[in-house]
């Protein structure tokens, strides 16, 4: 499918999408409200994105980004999905409904960045310590003992 | 020509001529028990090293040869490290019943010596039941093992225990109706009429297609029997539990491992002595010059050599095949060997009475 | 991870409904690296199994925001060990995508023959460990001859033996070894004598196929769920081979099949794994003769700066799908380098695919999904 038909597709669904595609793939900028109802029409509608192969957070020091990766077995085209989180209180429906391998990569991201998952089934630290304080991968994470400052 | 039995007549005579009978009988059992536990360490290391000489060589390596020439002292050298040890008993453990289990191990492998033939007219007790009781004598080893895993005081142990007893009794039924094939075509339970049967040729030949299944058999049901892989689940090292013996460390694991090979060694004496003749040599029927070529081999030479040839069979399996899961271990044991071995008794049964063997 | 009382009060209280929870780990011969996995059992049967991750974390991600273009490549040995060219391929490959740089012939024949090497020695590895786990002890020494062979090769050429730093955006790091060409000749002569040994030795042992065949059954669904790739999704009938898919270096030019199975069992993904290695021999066979002259290396600049923007590639290491994903502000330095590593996503399929099954068949499952816990845990 190619990008016209992507976004024509997505803007039925969702007008308030935004698309930029200065990348290598279509991005599509949504808001984190409308996520879970996009993810399903991406999954289940004509798109049939049934693999998502990256999920991940970008600190931009004064908001997050989440970026997902998906793609469609059936028809091989790939969209990354992007949505804006608020600094202070970042939350964003979680989609280990619709793609289980969101699992884990929620739970990453809740512990590297501090973003609450709304119904995750299970959300707790995965990869580090369950005592640890703070979140990694923010820009303002401060380590002295173990963050050398050059 | 070198004859064990002619040092055995000698030392009688000798022993009878020189005290009075009753002080006699007792020092000559006094050497017999000497010389069992000396077998027993002699075989211990023996086999030890070839268990890892030959593991060694199929997994394309040389095995131990640093200690003496040829690794030939290694495991004197893993003896005196098991002495050595300390020998921990677990603070919960019934003492008694753990300190008991390892002996009672070693006892029975100890008594199954007595029916055995090691040579021409050298065997301990030549028992007229002898087939039946080595089979009675060998179930009680797992009395051993049970007291070992609720000893410990482990539930690990005890599950490795219980699976380790129930495979060996399971296994016991093939055994045993393996083990009467050969009743059937012989007539009798005795060992040295056994072997006498097999003067002109040796019955796993004579016996042709019963004989040959029964061995099979007797060789599948004998491996799990004394927990050797594919078999091994109970003390598998890569599943959770060590087996029933986990808690046990130093001396007491040192008995519990010879058993293990002593066990061994035991079985396939009793494989070589029912199938392939005993010390009795290669005969062919009644070609007499073939016979008295063979007759110069001496008797225990040619024991050693069939005893030995079926260890490194069974050492072979370990190493070559994966490890059977304890429901697939049960199912080969009770859906397929023992409806096969029960037609196959019938079958012996039929070529017995009609003579169809040779 | 729990600390030390709580790990007691785990293991010898008995769950609700008389269920065992037992630790296996991280120190244990089965789990291939630092592996924590909590399972309740309810007698011999898995209810649950719940990883415990975080062993061997090195915070890769966010030490790679303090190192260069240049430098933050060899991390990436360091997380998939065993398929370490093959990691360096795809940042490589991302920075030349990035910034446009051409990478002379020769270098991609090299570093594709390097990347179905090494896809050998990770499977042949896989292959010795999955059965010693069940039991077999022999096919482990056999497996590693042909992979000795191989590492040789590596340390003749790239100077290393696991952790090979030899691939450079641009090309390669120096050329290869004069004896290249005949010593892989002489591998691949040598590994198509010894193939048919694990063919009758393991493949056709009817232990081991009843030990592998019906256990951990993966549905298609399922895995493109789980976000599965790689052996362990090509054996549901998944077909999504990158090197098929989205080829790079010469891939698109050379023959080789795509092996597809769609039983979804332990004995699927053995069997996809070992027919893989007999294509990446294909693979090797097709190019070593024809390695052309000239360059190994293309131009750079010696300092090199990713323009403003967001980049992913991905290569087929011999677990699946590895994805690198830059987010550039222009700098030396990464702003944010997500990993996609394929473990990750595997074994979050452990759960669903051990679950109801006996504790004896999770060995057979987890030895099939081949997991590095280095690249789960980054």
């Amino acid at each position: 499918m190619s990008n016209e038909e992507i976004k024509e597709i997505i803007s039925s669904t969702l007008p308030s999408a935004t698309y930029d595609e200065t990348g290598e793939w279509l991005n599509v900028i949504i808001d984190s409200k409308d996520w879970k109802k996009i993810a399903a029409e991406c999954r289940n509608g004509a798109l049939q994105m049934d693999f998502l192969f990256c999920l991940t957070c970008v600190d931009w020091k004064t908001h997050l980004t989440m970026v997902y990766h998906l793609t469609s077995t059936k028809h091989r085209h790939n969209i990354v999905v992007k949505a804006n989180l608020d600094h202070a209180m970042p939350e964003i429906e979680t989609v280990c409904d619709i793609w289980r391998t969101a699992e884990f990569h929620e739970r990453e991201v809740f512990e590297m960045f501090g973003v609450n998952f709304l119904n995750h089934p299970d959300l707790r630290k995965l990869i580090l310590e369950d005592d640890f304080k703070g979140f990694p991968l923010r820009k303002d994470f401060e380590d002295p003992i173990n963050m050398i400052k050059l | 020509m070198f004859s064990l039995e002619g040092i055995t007549t000698t030392t009688q005579n000798w022993l009878f001529a020189k005290f009075d009978p009753t002080i006699a009988l007792a020092i000559e059992c006094i050497i017999v028990i000497f010389l069992a536990i000396t077998l027993f360490a002699g075989l211990g290391l023996v086999l030890v090293l070839m268990e890892r000489k030959v593991a060694a060589r199929i997994q394309i390596r040389l095995g131990p040869n640093r200690v003496g020439p040829g690794g030939m002292f290694q495991t004197v050298a893993d003896t005196l490290k098991l002495i050595m040890k300390e020998g921990l008993t677990p603070d919960s453990a019934d003492k008694f019943l753990f300190n008991l289990a390892p002996f009672i191990v070693m006892m029975v492998a100890m008594l199954l010596l007595a029916p055995i033939a090691f040579a021409k007219n050298f065997q301990i007790w030549d028992i007229n039941i002898g087939v039946l009781y080595i089979s009675a004598i060998s179930s009680l080893s797992v009395i051993g093992i049970l007291m070992a895993g609720w000893a410990s005081n482990n539930k690990y142990s005890l599950l490795g225990a219980m699976r380790s007893g129930a495979q060996i009794v399971s296994y016991e039924l093939s055994a045993g109706f393996a083990v009467l094939t050969i009743v059937v075509l012989t007539g009798s339970l005795q060992i040295s009429e056994i072997i006498a049967a097999q003067q002109n040729g040796w019955w796993i030949f004579k016996g042709h297609i019963p004989a040959v299944i029964a061995f099979v058999i007797f060789i599948i049901a004998v491996t799990a029997e004394t927990n050797r892989a594919p078999f091994d689940l109970a003390e598998a090292e890569s599943e959770l539990t060590a087996g029933f013996h986990t808690e046990y460390s130093g001396m007491k694991f040192a008995l519990f491992f010879l058993a293990e090979y002593i066990n061994i060694f035991i079985v396939c004496a009793i494989g070589a002595t029912l199938f392939l003749g005993g010390w009795m040599p290669l005969h062919i029927g009644s070609w007499e010059a073939f016979n008295n070529i063979m007759d110069y081999i001496p008797s225990s030479v040619w024991f050693m050599g069939k005893t030995f040839f079926l260890i490194f069979v069974i050492m072979w399996f370990r190493w070559t095949f994966p490890r059977l899961r304890i429901d697939q271990l049960l199912n080969l044991e009770w859906k397929y060997l023992l409806p096969i071995s029960l037609l196959n008794l019938l079958l012996v049964a039929v070529i017995a009475i009609l003579g169809w063997h040779f | 991870m729990y600390n030390q009382t709580e790990i007691i009060k785990d293991t010898t209280n008995l769950g609700p409904e008389g269920e065992l929870i037992i630790n296996m780990g991280p120190q244990h011969p089965a789990t291939h690296g630092v592996l924590h996995l909590v399972v309740t059992l309810n007698g011999e049967t898995i209810k649950k199994i719940e990883p415990h991750l975080g062993y061997i974390h090195r915070s890769i991600e966010k030490m790679c925001e303090s190192l260069t273009y240049r430098q933050f490549i060899y991390v990436t040995s360091r997380m998939d060990y065993l398929s370490s060219h093959i990691n360096n391929l795809g940042c490589a490959l991302l920075i030349e995508k990035g910034m446009q740089i051409e990478v002379p012939e020769r270098a991609k024949y090299i570093r594709v023959i390097l990347s179905e090497l090494t896809r050998i020695a990770s499977h042949e590895l896989w292959l010795g460990a999955m059965a010693m786990d069940l039991g077999a002890f022999t096919p482990f020494f056999y497996t590693f001859r042909e992979r000795e062979m191989i590492t040789e090769i590596m340390e003749e050429t790239c100077g290393a033996r696991l952790t090979m730093n030899y691939i450079v955006p641009g090309g390669l790091m120096y050329d290869i070894h004069p004896d290249f060409q005949k010593k892989v000749k002489a591998f691949i002569k040598q590994f198509k004598e010894k193939v048919t040994e694990f063919e009758d030795l393991v493949t056709n042992n009817i232990i081991f196929q009843s030990r592998t065949k019906g256990i951990g059954i993966l549905s298609a669904e399922d895995a493109i769920s789980f976000g599965c790739t790689g052996p362990v999704a090509r054996a549901s009938g998944v077909s999504c081979d990158i090197r098929k898919l989205y080829p790079y270096d010469v891939y698109d030019k050379v023959e080789f099949d795509e092996i597809i199975e769609t039983a979804g069992d332990s004995f699927a993904r053995y069997i996809v794994r070992v027919k893989e290695m007999n294509q990446s021999i294909r693979i090797i066979e097709q190019l070593i003769d024809c390695i052309p002259e000239g360059e190994f290396v293309g131009k750079t600049k010696n300092v090199l700066k990713l323009p403003k923007g967001e980049f992913y590639t991905r290569v087929e290491t011999a677990r699946g799908e590895f994805g690198v994903f830059i987010v550039s502000e222009g700098g030396t330095n990464p702003y944010r380098i997500k990993f996609r590593s394929p473990g990750f996503s595997n074994l979050s399929a452990l759960n669903h695919m051990a679950a109801g099954s006996k504790i004896g068949d999770l060995m057979a499952t987890m030895g099939t999904l081949d997991l590095v816990i280095p690249d789960i845990d980054r």
